[in-house]
């Protein structure tokens, strides 16, 4: 009983020191070769959709609109690579399941709200209807 | 647990008090979970964006027979804009590299371009306003309106609150050089400055691009 907790105690505050190295400089992984590939990547798929909507390049607009959320979700992604330099690793992954909880949030949020809200405006009696009544 | 052999007085068979717990805290340096607290509140900060995005998507359609987006929005202005912002991100990421590598003064340079950016940012962000309330497409005239506002309104303010911290931090450094807690407070700004950049790129395509497909 004496022992074990100790040899526990051990490990642990060792690890901890591991962790705290790798803390100095987890966020900063980038070079600047990265950071050159992350800017021109976001140059292009920023460029791509803003010439698709304003010379109309897509003739149905909702196609236009999955292919520019489409763009906008990479280069979300891309961001998250080369400039807030995310990975499954820094901060034993907490900052992964964080993000990934934060994911679910915004998608439960979004999703519902727009849904909820489209529904209740489509089978709201239109203000006419109600005034001929 | 069970194997302990509890006596009467309390003492293990070392004749020591019995602990059940660690008494004492382990030995955090200071400022070693600071990047991982700093990015909980980006993720929480992430939602506040996420309900004011999720307003827009629901009230970005009534327009109250005022002007609708295709009508109000500048696209090449928009882009302008953007790339502002995206040019603020990769000095940024210049000055983190030049912090690295020790070179304060380079860094200096670098932080000095990012909050130039910034301040262009804002400038065109705020000439836009301007020029919508002043065509008589306020906040107050439709519910579309208004959500718009909020929505980039909220971001503006927070890239205001980021060039003010830019500040802040350009002359800690002078005063104080590229000392750890410097060092440490650049990179929560690092983090904070890309994180906005997201949330613009949200931005321009769900409100700017998409509105004006509509």
């Amino acid at each position: 009983m004496t022992d074990r907790p100790a040899t526990a105690h051990d490990a642990h505050a060792d690890h901890a020191h591991d962790d705290h190295g790798h803390g100095d400089d987890h966020a900063s992984h980038g070079t600047r070769k990265s950071y050159l590939k992350g800017f021109f990547l976001s140059v292009i798929l920023t460029a791509i959709p803003f010439w698709a909507v304003m010379t109309g390049a897509f003739k149905d607009p909702s196609t236009a609109a999955l292919v520019i959320m489409l763009f906008a979700v990479i280069q979300i992604v891309v961001h998250m690579i080369y400039f807030l330099h995310m990975n499954g690793k820094s901060e034993n992954g907490w900052t992964m399941m964080a993000l990934i909880f934060t994911i679910i949030l915004v998608v439960i949020t979004l999703s519902g709200s727009i849904w909820v809200m489209y529904h209740l405006n489509t089978n709201m009696m239109p203000m006419q209807a109600a005034v001929d009544m | 647990m069970s194997s302990v052999s509890l006596k009467k007085d309390g003492l293990d068979e070392k004749g020591e008090p019995l602990s059940f717990y660690q008494l004492e805290e382990h030995h955090h340096p200071e400022g070693s979970s600071t990047m991982l607290g700093f990015w909980m509140y980006l993720m929480s900060d992430c939602l506040i964006f996420a309900v004011l995005f999720a307003a827009y998507g629901v009230l970005g359609t009534s327009y109250a027979g005022g002007p609708t987006p295709k009508e109000i929005f500048e696209l090449p202005l928009v882009a302008v804009n953007t790339a502002m912002l995206l040019f603020s991100s990769i000095t940024y990421g210049f000055a983190m590299l030049s912090m690295e590598e020790g070179r304060q003064r380079i860094m200096q340079m670098w932080l000095a371009f990012t909050g130039l950016f910034g301040l262009a940012f804002l400038s065109i962000e705020m000439y836009e306003f301007a020029t919508l309330i002043h065509e008589g497409a306020g906040p107050t005239r439709s519910a579309f309106l208004s959500s718009f506002f909020t929505l980039v309104g909220t971001h503006g303010l927070h890239v205001t609150m980021g060039f003010i911290w830019l500040v802040t931090l350009m002359v800690q450094v002078q005063k104080h050089g590229l000392i750890a807690a410097n060092k440490r407070r650049l990179m929560c700004l690092s983090m904070f400055w890309h994180f906005l950049d997201v949330i613009w790129i949200g931005v321009f395509t769900f409100v700017y691009l998409m509105g004006s497909l509509r």
